[in-house]
């Protein structure tokens, strides 16, 4: 996974809370065993109406996506990043993220980056009034900035999922790092607590 | 010291504390189903790594399954592809799989703990988010993503950033005919959506305690729907009694030596929660939801609210697109609302306690004309169980369809789906916009309020019948 260190592009403005993760990929599309391919499925059900803030002109192509409070609620799905990423996607700014998706977003290259809310209602405001306005994401910095606006903010996000994001570490290398500790866990654990017999057939 | 049950399982799972990274959890438990594993075992498979612990993994088939014609192939190509890719990485990995067919295939979260796998203190992970359900035993359990199923596949370990501790505490009990599903549905509606992020909640009081296993895995199952990744409930002898004798439940010595473990799984007197809400059991009515998120719910007795009711401008705006989602005008009252469809399942509610309340509903009843129900048990267990008792006769013989196991209806992925603009009474957990379906409309109620609505043909009590 390559890293990532700013983002510079146009932004769509999603304004609305608990955002879930069936709107934003369909159920339909989890048949899928591929990584990629999600694109046409993003947000496929309000896409239907040409009203939706991805159907505007100029919505393709864009970066950055600024949504309402708790966005990616619900199912664990990470078919969720890979769809917004598979769109063009790199970050979503948001008051607040749900617990899975933000680890899901960070294991997948996507930037969530948490502002403060009344910041997230002043880059709406300054989308509104120029829909084509750039949008930075800088993750070395942890800032977003609306320059034509004279917006630029801290968001949050914690030192270490900004080097997996940096650097776009694979996280199984870096554990494997203290397969030892693991191994010395291993011969801890009590004898009773449950396993499978490997060598018992499978049930079909 | 006093120390909370999250911490003691917590800690005791620590593998290694890197210096400025998130500590490595070791999961006891990993439950692998189709369709969020494919992506998983094709990066391990590429990064030549093998799954670590095959023994302390365990696969089913569940969301896209079909639950009826099992005896055909898999009509639809993509969910036979994914199947076949679960039996295939499955063989070549030494995964042990409880296939379409087994006795023991069924919804993730209904086969573990009647396996007797999921036990108090222990870590268990599936990439599904209902993986809390697993905490009504006092084990440490939640949903991951991809790229975490295939972290912990190779590593048999997860990087968490340790969350915040939340106790939701249900004091008094609950009236009669009153459920795990209508109070947990409460707990979201005061939590809100997203109330629970970054908490892992321990249900607490007396109303939790007088809870059967079935209605805390109810409860514990639905923490994610008040945002929160794991719930769970101190263990104690209603958990003991239901762990003894399972297939995978320990015996003899290690019986005793497990249960010396279990007891000392509580919550210390004094100890402190980061957060905590109180509710008041005997304040509770049965719950349907009338919006797009869980936590939009009201007592049947009530009415569609007003969204000019809410506080907050961006709450209305919220309430106004779920009304006209909905197809729901304020001030209707709940028991006005005609249903199209019933569905009794998920694992939410589709465990034999589930089926037997439904059915206690229905003998000698039927199913209104025009409206589909559909039973669809959490497991194929569940389901033989059931049929042992007759429960299936007294649904068939109600007018509803008689499946067998599988997620089915609560997220439509294998064609059991509500048709655009229609409504639907359903005892699973999520009432998201097509959620059951595209343009379906779910209301979320307990399994003896979807019997008696399906007999009405509107919202309904048993006791209204």
């Amino acid at each position: 996974m390559p890293g990532v260190q700013r983002i510079t592009g146009r932004a769509v403005a999603l304004q609305r809370d608990d955002v879930d993760t069936d709107q934003i990929i369909p159920a339909a599309w989890l048949k899928r065993v591929e990584r990629t391919g999600f694109a046409a499925g993003l947000f496929g059900a309000w896409r239907d109406d040409p009203a939706f803030a991805l159907n505007r002109p100029g919505a393709a192509g864009s970066k950055v996506l600024v949504a309402g409070d708790n966005f990616g609620c619900g199912s664990s799905r990470e078919h969720a990043v890979w769809a917004l990423r598979d769109f063009g996607f790199a970050a979503v700014v948001s008051p607040g993220f749900a617990d899975i998706f933000r680890g899901n977003a960070i294991s997948s290259g996507l930037v969530p980056a948490q502002v403060d809310a009344a910041a997230v209602e002043r880059i709406f405001q300054a989308l509104a009034g120029d829909p084509e306005a750039e949008v930075v994401v800088d993750v070395a910095a942890r800032t977003v900035a609306v320059p034509s606006a004279g917006i630029d903010e801290p968001f949050a996000l914690p030192d270490f999922a900004r080097w997996r994001l940096l650097e776009g570490l694979d996280d199984i290398a870096l554990t494997l790092r203290h397969a030892d500790a693991i191994t010395a866990f291993e011969t801890g654990r009590p004898s009773w607590l449950p396993a499978q017999d490997p060598a018992a057939p499978a049930s079909r | 010291m006093s120390v909370r049950l999250f911490d003691k399982v917590w800690d005791r799972h620590l593998v290694v504390s890197p210096e400025g990274q998130p500590p490595l959890l070791y999961i006891d438990l990993h439950l692998v189903h189709e369709v969020t594993s494919p992506q998983a075992f094709e990066g391990l498979e590429l990064a030549g790594r093998a799954v670590r612990r095959p023994d302390l993994t365990l696969a089913t088939m569940d969301h896209d399954v079909p639950t009826i014609g099992l005896d055909k192939p898999i009509a639809d190509p993509l969910a036979a592809e994914q199947i076949a890719r679960l039996r295939r990485n499955c063989a070549a990995h030494g995964i042990t799989l409880h296939g379409l067919g087994s006795i023991e295939q069924g919804i993730v979260h209904v086969i573990g703990p009647q396996l007797g796998l999921t036990q108090p203190g222990m870590t268990v992970v599936c990439g599904d988010s209902h993986t809390s359900t697993h905490g009504a035993f006092g084990a440490l359990a939640f949903g991951i993503g991809t790229t975490e199923v295939e972290h912990v596949l190779a590593t048999q370990t997860l990087r968490q950033v340790k969350p915040a501790a939340m106790a939701v505490t249900v004091e008094g009990k609950l009236g009669e005919g009153i459920t795990a599903k209508d109070l947990v549905l409460g707990i979201v509606r005061a939590l809100g959506p997203g109330g629970g992020v970054g908490s892992v909640i321990e249900y607490r009081g007396d109303a939790i305690r007088a809870l059967s296993m079935e209605g805390r895995m109810t409860v514990c199952n639905m923490s994610i729907e008040g945002g929160a990744r794991a719930g769970l409930i101190g263990p104690d002898d209603t958990t003991f009694g239901y762990l003894e004798g399972r297939r995978h439940s320990p015996s003899g010595q290690d019986w005793e030596a497990a249960l010396d473990y279990w007891r000392s799984l509580v919550t210390d007197d004094g100890a402190e929660f980061d957060h905590e809400i109180r509710l008041d059991a005997s304040a509770l009515r049965p719950a349907v939801t009338w919006g797009t998120t869980p936590a939009q719910s009201v007592s049947i007795d009530d009415k569609v609210p007003d969204p000019g009711s809410f506080a907050s401008p961006a709450q209305q705006q919220a309430a106004q697109r779920a009304l006209t989602y909905m197809g729901l005008e304020p001030g209707t009252a709940i028991r006005d609302i005609p249903v199209d469809a019933v569905f009794i399942g998920s694992c939410t509610n589709g465990r034999l306690e589930d089926l037997r309340a439904a059915a206690g509903v229905l003998g000698g009843r039927h199913v209104r004309p025009g409206v589909r129900a559909l039973v669809v048990p959490g497991s194929a267990r569940v389901k033989a169980a059931a049929e042992a008792e007759g429960l299936d006769r007294i649904f068939t013989q109600a007018g509803f369809e008689w499946r067998s196991a599988g997620c089915s209806m609560c997220l439509g992925m294998n064609g059991d789906i509500v048709a655009p603009g229609q409504r639907c009474a359903s005892t699973s957990n999520r009432n998201f916009e097509g959620r059951q379906g595209p343009g379906g409309r779910t209301h979320l109620v307990s399994p003896a309020v979807a019997a008696a609505t399906a007999v009405a043909g509107h919202f309904t009590l048993p006791g209204d019948l």
